[in-house]
């Protein structure tokens, strides 16, 4: 039932250096890649960059074959209350089960602001957050 | 342990110097006297043979260069009459000229003997069949195993390099027990091999590999034997002291240079001083008894060290190391010699990179900056930012003990870096000095 509500990102490792990201985004569109939510971590000369998009298998051959280094990460899609608190109440659910946040970035979907989420143990996050009432976007949601 | 001559390879230290010594002092009354070439260089260096008094008197005398030998080309730097050379083989050169050496028959029963002892510190000898897979020819590999195999009393196959599917067969055929050939050649056997549907390990009796000729690593080894059951043995030699002449023994703690036949030393590349015991610096060879081609002190080029610790093996002998790099590749980085391949050597024992890599070196007001970029392996790409900090970590850390200088690394794309054929050009130099 939980694994519904695990979705795909792809991350990608790129040089932090002018033209890696248009290269990235323009490849994806290209090949019609729908890009849903879109994060840049970076370190010193390098970075990672996270997205959720349709069709996850098309956007991985597509790059790997630009001779990016892709990887699937499992994450979890939060759709955020619109009111205040909302980060907050996720925070603490999570951190009342000792579930560590490795990363979060927001997009804001068609109904609401949704946070994606990587944490330690994604089953155990979606029974809690669904448990609080909490309202968690599927795979099936991107397509 | 088995020698092939117990005295002189287990000669106590005193000894082996004062024959030592005795070599050089006859050695260097000999040029002085015979050789244009020598007695011009010892004058201009301001030394005569009585001023050698003691072994380590051999520092007064003057180098000689890879370029001595192409600037008298073909062979006026030869101090035997000429119909006393019974061979010649010939080094290509990568720039200009070829080197030619000559060999009377003193000079080949020398390099044989010194082969005959490297093999059975090999633990090779009678009853052994040895695949000689050097190129036979004007390349002093082929031959000079040849006759090293068959002075031990060893079967020699002398398969020479090319046609891979019958070496193997061959070698399956005759129960070749050793091969000695280049590590590239020897990796490529066992792949062949493989697509054959013969696995070395299980359908051959080959145990042991003499090999040399190119730079290669204990990962290396650790991977022949794995793959192929084979225990590898580093050799080295280069055309210009005879050819490949020494070899590990058994203990595989480096390459033993026989004392009575050759003296190394190590020296400062930059100020051509004899560096202290057991530091790193450029290997200088003196062939003690060489005859059609003498050789003082020659400058080979490559950088090593030198253990003269007692050997497990009981051999007296001292050994070098492994070659760590090459002097015309020599960055100073803030005063430090700082070696590309060392930093190579370095990086391959770190699995989460991909092997490519890139040097540049930059000055940033009066400092040398040094930046190493290096590929990461697809497999060891990771979505947490800190696991790439780490990787990134590493390599410093790794480089830094390796090199005595600190880096700074930067991960790169896998792919993204620069591909050479043949030799790699790995440093970009934009220092303007
Ligand atoms: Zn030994």
């Amino acid at each position: 039932m939980q694994e519904e509500y695990i979705i795909k990102q792809i991350s990608v490792f790129s040089e932090n250096k002018p033209g890696r990201l248009a290269a990235i985004a323009e490849a994806l569109q290209k090949s019609n890649v729908n890009i849903f939510a879109f994060s840049i971590a970076e370190a010193s000369s390098f970075g990672v960059v996270r997205a959720l998009v349709d069709t996850p298998e098309t956007a991985r051959s597509v790059l790997e074959k630009l001779g990016f280094a892709v990887q699937f990460t499992d994450v979890i899609a939060v759709r955020m209350k619109d009111e205040p608190g909302g980060l907050h109440q996720v925070a603490r659910i999570l951190g009342d089960a000792g579930i560590n946040i490795e990363y979060a970035y927001a997009y804001s979907g068609r109904e609401a602001a949704v946070l994606i989420l990587r944490v330690s143990q994604a089953g155990e996050a979606i029974s809690k957050i669904r448990a609080a009432g909490g309202s968690l976007l599927r795979e099936s949601d991107l397509s | 342990m088995h020698c092939w001559d117990p005295r002189i390879e287990t000669m106590p230290k005193e000894d082996l110097q004062k024959l030592q010594y005795r070599l050089l002092k006859t050695l260097v009354y000999r040029l002085y006297s015979f050789s244009e070439f020598y007695h011009r260089r010892m004058k201009e260096a301001g030394v005569h043979p009585d001023d050698i008094r003691t072994l380590s008197d051999i520092r007064l005398l003057p180098f000689m260069y890879k370029h001595d030998l192409r600037d008298n080309y073909p062979n006026r730097i030869f101090c035997a009459p000429h119909d006393e050379v019974v061979r010649y083989h010939v080094s290509s050169g990568t720039t200009g000229k070829p080197t030619v050496v000559g060999y009377t028959r003193k000079d080949l029963d020398l390099w044989t003997t010194s082969l005959a002892r490297a093999l059975t510190s090999c633990g090779l000898g009678r009853g052994d069949v040895i695949q000689v897979s050097y190129g036979y020819g004007l390349f002093t590999g082929g031959l000079g195993l040849h006759y090293g195999a068959e002075r031990i009393g060893a079967a020699v196959l002398p398969t020479s390099v090319g046609n891979t599917e019958r070496q193997i067969e061959l070698m399956q055929d005759l129960k070749a027990t050793a091969i000695a050939c280049t590590p590239s050649y020897l990796i490529h056997i066992g792949e062949a091999a493989e697509r054959m549907g013969i696995s070395i390990k299980n359908d051959t009796d080959l145990r042991s590999a003499i090999i040399g000729a190119e730079p290669w690593s204990e990962s290396m080894r650790t991977r022949i034997y794995e793959t192929m059951g084979v225990k590898a043995y580093n050799i080295y030699g280069t055309s210009e002291i005879s050819g490949p002449m020494f070899s590990e023994c058994t203990a595989q703690q480096g390459i033993h240079i026989w004392g009575d036949i050759a003296y190394p030393e190590i020296i400062d590349p930059v100020t051509g001083e004899v560096l202290e015991s057991g530091e790193s610096g450029e290997l200088v060879m003196t062939v003690l008894q060489k005859e059609a081609l003498p050789m003082i002190r020659y400058r080979i080029g490559d950088i090593t060290r030198i253990d003269d610790e007692p050997c497990a093996c009981g051999r007296t002998h001292p050994r070098i190391q492994r070659i760590t790099g090459r002097v015309d590749d020599m960055l100073i980085i803030r005063g430090i010699n700082v070696f590309p391949s060392a930093v190579e050597h370095a990086l391959l024992g770190i699995p989460e990179l991909a092997g490519h890599f890139l040097i540049e070196v930059d000055r940033k007001g009066s400092l040398d900056d040094m930046i190493v970029r290096v590929e990461v392996a697809p497999e060891a790409f990771s979505d947490r930012i800190n696991d790439l900090i780490n990787i990134k970590k590493k390599v410093e850390h790794t480089l830094k003990s390796a090199l005595n200088v600190a880096v700074v690394v930067e991960l790169a794309e896998p792919g993204s870096l620069p591909r050479f054929e043949g030799k790699a050009k790995r440093v970009i130099d934009r220092r303007v000095i």
